[in-house]
């Protein structure tokens, strides 16, 4: 069907329409689950600060 | 009369389905179930991809540009499809009153939004070769950013709210009365003249379409159910850690524990 990649890449002629649909996909489906393991990184952090500083705590006050 | 028959209803099965209900038995199983919906992802993805650009022959009448049918209409079947399943879980932890519900209707809400901007993006996009115009405000255009905005809402009301279980069911009712666009949606190119061509895959009568591109269409879907599944998975464990951090059970994860 395609000759060479530059006949493949031009789409015939409809480069700028079919690349930003399947580059707007593709972005989003990278970005997202990024964007949630950053969320889920964040609030395990924060569970482990907590839990260190109840620890600091009772061994000061021992 | 019998008690241990009774006990032995739920005790006596391979899986016990009631107790994923609850948050503490749901976390790990998510855990362990997100990586085999990751590669379901990347399988149906890359045969979906191919089929799309290598196997499915041009177009009579839009030359390569009709490529684009093999993301806009998988993005926008998911944005109706996953509204549907939000509104479920939303409804089911309102009736139910079950934590889970709520917090699985609130992660699956930015992936549906994502849906739909992307549906309105490629259609953007094909529209404007094809017609002429980025944007009409034609029955089905309008109707999906109405869709949108409903996640969009759904979300902002959530945050709104202090209150946990109040802001579950303000959004859960949103969420609900907004279901009613989704069949306006589906139908707007029927009860509407639109200048957006009808419907490409009907169930009712054989599809209008060679059958290579029928299942380009199909496996982009597939590829696309697999990826809410498993970003939806990841986006509900954050949460469970979010609301249940001041649990013992919490406390006592591998993760969290230092």
């Amino acid at each position: 069907m395609w000759n060479s990649p530059a006949e493949f890449f031009a789409m015939g002629g409809y480069a700028l329409y079919v690349w930003s649909s399947f580059g707007a996909g593709a972005l989003v489906l990278l970005l997202e689950p990024l964007v949630v393991r950053a969320r889920f990184k964040a609030i395990v952090r924060r569970l482990k600060q907590e839990q260190l500083a109840e620890q600091f705590d009772k061994e000061s006050s021992q | 009369m019998n008690p241990v028959n009774n006990s032995s209803f739920s005790n006596n099965r391979l899986v016990n389905w009631f107790s994923l209900s609850s948050p503490s038995t749901f976390y790990p199983v998510a855990g362990k179930l997100i990586p085999i919906f990751w590669v379901l992802t990347v399988v149906f993805g890359l045969a979906g991809l191919w089929i799309s650009f290598f196997v499915a022959p041009v177009d009579a009448v839009q030359g390569q540009g009709y490529r684009i049918i093999f993301i806009h209409v998988p993005v926008s079947w998911m944005s109706m499809f996953i509204y549907l399943v939000m509104a479920a879980w939303a409804g089911l932890g309102l009736i139910f009153n079950t934590r889970l519900s709520a917090m699985m209707a609130q992660a699956l809400a930015p992936v549906g939004a994502w849906m739909a901007f992307l549906s309105l993006w490629t259609g953007a996009f094909w529209g404007k070769p094809m017609w002429g115009a980025w944007w009409v405000w034609d029955a089905r255009l309008t109707s999906e950013l109405i869709l949108l905005f409903l996640y969009l809402g759904f979300m902002a009301l959530q945050a709104s709210i202090d209150n946990r279980r109040r802001a579950d069911k303000a959004g859960a009712i949103l969420a609900l009365v907004g279901v009613v666009n989704v069949p306006i949606i589906y139908f707007s190119v029927k009860w509407w003249n639109t200048l957006h061509q009808g419907a490409s895959v009907s169930l009712t009568k054989a599809p209008a379409m060679a059958q290579t591109m029928l299942w380009g269409m199909l496996l982009m879907a597939l590829c696309l159910w697999m990826y809410s599944i498993a970003v939806g998975l990841m986006r509900v464990r954050a949460i469970i850690l979010e609301r249940e951090a001041h649990t013992d059970w919490v406390r006592q994860l591998s993760e969290v524990k230092s």
